[in-house]
């Protein structure tokens, strides 16, 4: 605790402590939510983080009005990149945003937990398992979720696959649906480019117990990422088939598909 | 004249009489009620106006009490703790002994049943979700045998809820009870000057004021809703920050790969950090105490602040 207040001291600008004291976050007296949310290590996490946005990877963001003032909203992309770059950046841009910055929750592999140190670090940033419970619970607390329907399928995918969307799952489509919460679809382009993998040493991850092992460079480079934020997506609460629900869920995906293709026709190089 | 006064008030008994929780919850009964207090571990004197039996659930005995006072309610608070004792021991005063109260209070048309269980029947699980409500799987059981007591108490109570609807159980599952005279495994842990942690694991937990857990037994008491609640505060904190703000000196235990804490627990003969409930010092468990704060309108009065000041106060 002493450490974190000290890092936050050093590290977190005036300005940006009271910008992000003035979101607005269900956190108990020690400034712990029931996710492991910290105030103090998420406002060193985006002080940190701000020079990896704004120089390395030199995000440019464009609808981020889009994303609700208020309210339960899911924030739902495409994965990519091994590791969970997309998410973040997306949690830093709407953090970020002016006016109505909000904090976002992303939902992380079910492996994070298992991981000392690490597991909880995610969590303390604003983390959280990617549990369908979890997630009811924080729309139902007017939260916003970061989702990637593609799950590992995404994140691990080669960068032979870079830009393809691979099966989406259905549960934030019943979510969505349950909290009356709108979609807002995201365009990720550039993550692809981080950690460009070649191939995937399955025995080794299954021996680990870990989602995949990727063959790439051991570095992540400064591939320059553009978010497009969609129009929101409403859709009606009234119980329907699983045939309809995967319509639904298909119309979200050619959303994403078409921010992707706005990304990649902006986008002037790799890097 | 105590007496008389007795006569005149419905007869309730407290299991676990000599622990802490009970005797908070004697005090905040004895005016409306005729408390007759059990526990096994000792003979508590309370007052002259308290009738007090030292004896086993388990012991032919034990019914002689039923016969002789008109009892209307029990609540029942002497469950052995997942740290004391050993397994077969728990297993015959938690599950056995609990069986045998329940049957008894069904021949002897009692009333009102409150059964304290513990958080721990979830189970602590790398991919339990926040804020766990009341019809979550109970898991437990799923990671060590040394918790299937728990679980098997709140399959029973759960079995007697339904059977026998008159006998109108409910069962409480409190997180963390701390607090001056509790004596569990975490109170035991924040009050040591030395207390384990397991490197890189810090797991959210909710702690609960032993005053207030009284209040919330007390309510359940007057008020009659029978049913499983959990019984949590709204407030949350992970555990190495709870031991820094209840001046623990944390000692860091290597967790990598699971066998290794396991097995320095069980050489080491940690009482309080037995091999068998890391997980909860690993992952998770945070409950959502709503159900029965809207049921019983309660609002734990103690803050956390409060709590392991408490603690700090201990080692200056």
């Amino acid at each position: 605790m002493k450490v974190r207040s000290l890092l936050k001291r050093v590290l977190v600008p005036g300005d940006l402590d009271a910008q992000l004291d003035a979101i607005e976050k269900p956190v108990g007296s020690l400034g712990y939510d029931p996710w492991g949310f910290n105030v103090d290590t998420n406002k060193i996490a985006v002080a940190l983080f701000k020079p990896i946005f704004e120089k390395y990877f030199r995000v440019e963001v464009r609808g981020i009005e889009n994303v609700p003032a208020d309210g339960p909203v899911l924030l739902t992309g495409n994965h990519s990149g091994q590791l969970p770059i997309d998410g973040t950046l997306i949690a830093y841009a709407l953090a970020t945003r002016q006016p109505h910055p909000r904090l976002p929750r992303a939902m992380i592999e079910r492996f994070f937990p298992t991981v000392p140190y690490l597991g909880n670090l995610l969590n303390q940033m604003g983390g959280v398992l990617g549990d369908p419970v979890n997630c009811s619970k924080m729309l139902s607390r007017n939260e916003a979720v970061i989702v990637f329907p593609e799950g590992i399928r995404g994140s691990g995918k080669l960068y032979r696959e870079r830009y393809q969307l691979k099966r989406f799952g259905n549960g934030f489509m019943y979510l969505s649906m349950q909290h009356n919460a709108p979609i807002v679809p995201v365009g990720v382009v550039g993550c692809e480019e981080t950690i460009p993998a070649i191939a995937n040493i399955a025995p080794l991850a299954r021996m680990l117990g870990i989602p995949y092992v990727p063959v790439a460079l051991p570095l992540i480079l400064p591939a320059k990422v553009i978010l497009n934020f969609g129009e929101p997506m409403q859709f009606d609460q009234k119980e329907c088939s699983e045939e309809e629900v995967t319509r639904r869920v298909d119309s979200v995906k050619a959303e994403i598909s078409k921010l992707i293709d706005k990304g990649l026709q902006e986008r002037e190089g790799l890097f | 004249m105590a007496n008389k006064r007795n006569t005149s008030k419905p007869a309730i008994m407290i299991t676990g009489a000599a622990g802490a929780l009970a005797q908070q919850v004697i005090k905040r009964l004895r005016e409306q009620f005729k408390v007759i207090a059990v526990d096994f571990r000792e003979q508590v004197y309370l007052s002259d106006d308290i009738a007090s039996y030292r004896i086993d659930v388990n012991k032919r005995g034990f019914e002689d009490i039923f016969r002789k006072h008109d009892i209307k309610t029990v609540v029942h608070l002497g469950r052995m703790i997942a740290s004391e004792e050993n397994r077969m021991r728990r297993y015959n005063s938690n599950v056995i002994g609990s069986h045998r109260l329940l049957d008894l209070c069904h021949k002897y048309g009692i009333s009102k049943v409150i059964v304290l269980s513990t958080y721990h029947v979830y189970g602590a699980n790398a991919y339990n979700p926040a804020l766990i409500d009341e019809s979550a799987p109970l898991k437990a059981a799923e990671l060590t045998m040394d918790l299937i007591d728990s679980v098997e108490l709140e399959n029973l109570a759960n079995i007697y809820l339904w059977r026998y609807p008159d006998l109108n159980i409910t069962v409480l599952r409190p997180c963390n009870i701390v607090g001056p005279g509790v004596k569990n495994t975490i109170s035991t842990l924040l009050s040591s000057q030395y207390t384990p942690v397991l490197a890189g694991f810090s797991p959210m937990m909710q702690f609960i004021h032993i005053d207030d857990m009284a209040d919330a037994i007390a309510l359940t008491v007057v008020k009659t809703k029978g049913g499983i609640y959990n019984v949590a505060t709204d407030d949350w904190v992970a555990y190495q920050d709870a031991l820094t703000s209840s001046a623990c000196r944390k000692v860091p235990i290597l967790s990598v790969p699971p066998v290794l804490p396991r097995a320095i627990s069980s050489l080491l003969r940690l009482k309080t950090f037995p091999s068998y409930l890391l997980n909860y010092f690993k992952y998770p468990v945070v409950l959502d105490g709503s159900l029965f704060n809207n049921t019983f309108g309660f609002k734990p009065q103690y803050s956390l602040n409060e709590i392991f000041r408490y603690y700090r106060s201990m080692k200056s």
